[in-house]
């Protein structure tokens, strides 16, 4: 196994990093100082080096988010950062948020000067109490060392930052149902492009607007230390997933917990790193919930953003919440409790996610009370296919892969469930001699 | 006459002055509104809210339906929120809440009838890492067992008010919000 360089997490376990002296005392906000001198473009082009990609799910080039903001400090603009964690199997941020508060809001301060404005809003889910706490005693402890408010360290730059709590709305994770949410509103998404500017153009208060994961603002810090070119010489060079990423690694694993690992390592080195299988491995959904079940073979693949094999039908790599499961658990009701999740939290703007899910649900209630048909099967396949690529937003298209994935993968067990109204594990075959 | 002490204003008025518009500080106001109210949003002080930030009732009362951590019902003084997503699932999440049903007497959902606990089911608390995860208040319990969970239902159970039941409690607290 390839040692694993901690970049982001390479203090993580500094007793009292935490607080603001102790983060001084490693380094901190030297990043800071650095971007202090810098242009906005040479900030940028230090990302674009860098290979940087967004580490909330989508995986978009972060300094091509950038370039099309207008960076006129005249023109009021955003930074918005989207700490709404809440994907099923995914706990990094709350980890980064309660343990490197300070790294972040570095992270904040550097992303401000590349896109050369002054005011930053963390959205933090309303359930994450504790990190928002974290946080805000990080913000209050940078203020009073000058690093956030007028004309910091002398440089004649404003810099602002506020949290804002969330209050329970999975769908305001979704980029411009965050915008919609931060702006008092109902958490519902916007239309996006082509049908209407980029939120660079025109985001949160009709204002150019960038908004960008906990994670990736807080990699920014070691990007600036380090130099771009140097962070893409970290580990595998994959072409197109530089650097390290945080994984959330759950389930049945014998180390479950959040770990640092290049991109691009071999699926079953990672699985190694959290200490192997628990069990016979059955299926895993690599990067939280919406991403879909994969199947337990090939393992031998490159984890990053283009390596999970195609014919897995799973998304991607997502947001890194890897959840693993042996064969002990029965698929239908993980496939009926993700539904039921999905179908909670649709914000019932478009139909076929409100209605759709709606009706998935009650099938699968149907299931798992003993009264369903065989031909549920091919009926919950059908509400996926009217649902797939014509819900407004991906939250339609996240709720439906772990459905349809678990119905190409497990097709004789949801039958065999539907029939007899129980999952019967493998017996493990036992070899004589 | 609005519902608001002076306090309050001078909170509520410190939130506006975050944001460009008025209407962007509707959630933390509803936070503060719900915490005025001991952990309910009753209908009087999200009018209060709507005629402070110059909003129509209609539109506030919008909003706070769309999300689920405003209480428009009465919970006990302590919520015990049990993950049932997943990764929680697959370490005995639902075990969990079948053996809180049976010692608080009640079903997820509901109060106990002396108004103390409030049992829930919630979805991905984000500590998927050490399931099954509890919120009680603003505190996470992890790799929460059954023996786990009665001792903190006994020591819930000797307290006679929650300090700390929902997060408004804490913005209170911290002036700076």
């Amino acid at each position: 196994m390839q040692e694993q360089p901690q970049v982001l997490y390479k203090n993580r376990y500094v007793p009292g990093i935490n607080t603001l002296e102790v983060y001084l005392q490693h380094g901190g906000y030297e990043s800071f100082r650095k971007a202090l001198t810098m242009t906005p473009d040479a900030i940028i082009d230090e990302v674009k080096a860098s290979g940087l990609r967004g580490r909330g799910g989508a995986g978009f080039p972060t300094s091509v988010k950038w370039v099309a903001v207008p960076k006129n400090r005249d023109q009021e603009h955003f930074l918005i950062i989207n700490a709404d964690e809440g994907e099923p199997g995914t706990a990094k941020d709350r980890d980064l948020m309660n343990a490197l508060p300070h790294l972040m809001i570095e992270g904040c301060l550097c992303s401000l000067m590349a896109l050369n404005a002054s005011k930053c809003y963390i959205y933090i889910r309303g359930e994450y109490i504790e990190p928002w706490k974290s946080v805000q005693k990080a913000i209050n402890e940078a203020r009073k060392a000058g690093f956030i408010g007028k004309n910091v360290l002398g440089s004649g730059l404003d810099f602002e930052i506020y949290t804002h709590l969330g209050a329970g709305a999975y769908e305001c994770g979704e980029e411009s149902a965050l915008m919609s949410s931060l702006m008092g509103e109902r958490g519902m998404p916007r239309m996006k492009p082509p049908y209407a500017p980029l939120p660079q153009v025109k985001g949160v208060w009709d204002k150019p607007s960038v908004v960008n994961n906990v994670e990736t603002v807080s990699t920014l810090v070691p990007i600036l230390a380090m130099g771009g070119a140097e962070y893409t010489k970290i580990g595998y060079g994959s072409p197109r997933s530089r650097g390290t990423k945080l994984f959330s690694i759950s389930g049945h694993v014998n180390k479950p917990g959040i770990y640092e690992i290049v991109l691009g390592t071999p699926f079953n080195e990672v699985l190694e790193i959290a200490g192997g299988v628990k069990g016979k491995l059955k299926t895993y959904i690599p990067g939280g919930s919406s991403m879909g079940f994969a199947p337990p073979t090939p393992m031998d693949y490159p984890f990053d953003y283009e390596g999970i094999p195609q014919n897995t039908k799973t998304l991607g790599l997502g947001s890194g919440g890897l959840i693993v499961f042996n064969d002990t658990v029965p698929i239908v009701p993980l496939a009926a409790r993700l539904t039921h999740f999905y179908h909670h939290e649709s914000c019932g703007k478009c139909t076929p996610c409100r209605e759709g899910l709606n009706w998935m649900a009650k099938i699968y209630d149907r299931i798992l009370a003993g009264a369903g048909r065989e031909s549920d099967v091919d009926l919950l396949w059908d509400i996926c296919d009217n649902i797939r690529g014509k819900s407004f937003c991906p939250l339609g298209e996240g709720a439906i892969w772990p459905v349809m994935t678990s119905l190409t993968l497990f097709r004789d067990e949801y039958l065999q469930y539907i029939r007899t109204g129980t999952y019967t594990p493998p017996v493990a075959v036992t070899t004589a001699g | 006459m609005s519902v608001f002490s002076e306090e309050t204003i001078a909170r509520l008025d410190e939130l506006i002055s975050r944001y460009p518009t008025k209407k962007a500080a509707l959630l933390p106001a509803l936070w503060v509104a719900q915490d005025v109210g001991g952990g309910v949003l009753n209908p009087d002080a999200m009018e209060a809210v709507a005629s402070h930030l110059e909003l129509p009732p209609a539109e506030v009362q919008g909003v706070a339906t769309f999300y689920t951590m405003y209480n428009k019902v009465p919970r006990g003084k302590f919520a015990i929120e049990i993950c049932h997503n997943v990764p929680c699932m697959a370490f005995g999440a639902e075990e969990l809440i079948a053996h809180c049903e049976h010692s608080l007497g009640i079903s997820a959902g509901e109060t106990t009838p002396d108004g103390h606990i409030t049992l829930a089911r919630v979805e991905c608390l984000g500590a998927c890492c050490n399931a099954p995860a509890v919120q009680i208040g603003s505190k996470y319990y992890e790799n929460v067992s059954a023996e786990h969970i009665d001792a903190l239902i006994v020591q819930i159970k000797s307290l006679p008010d929650n300090p700390d039941h929902t997060p408004q409690g804490l913005i209170s607290e911290t002036a700076s919000f």
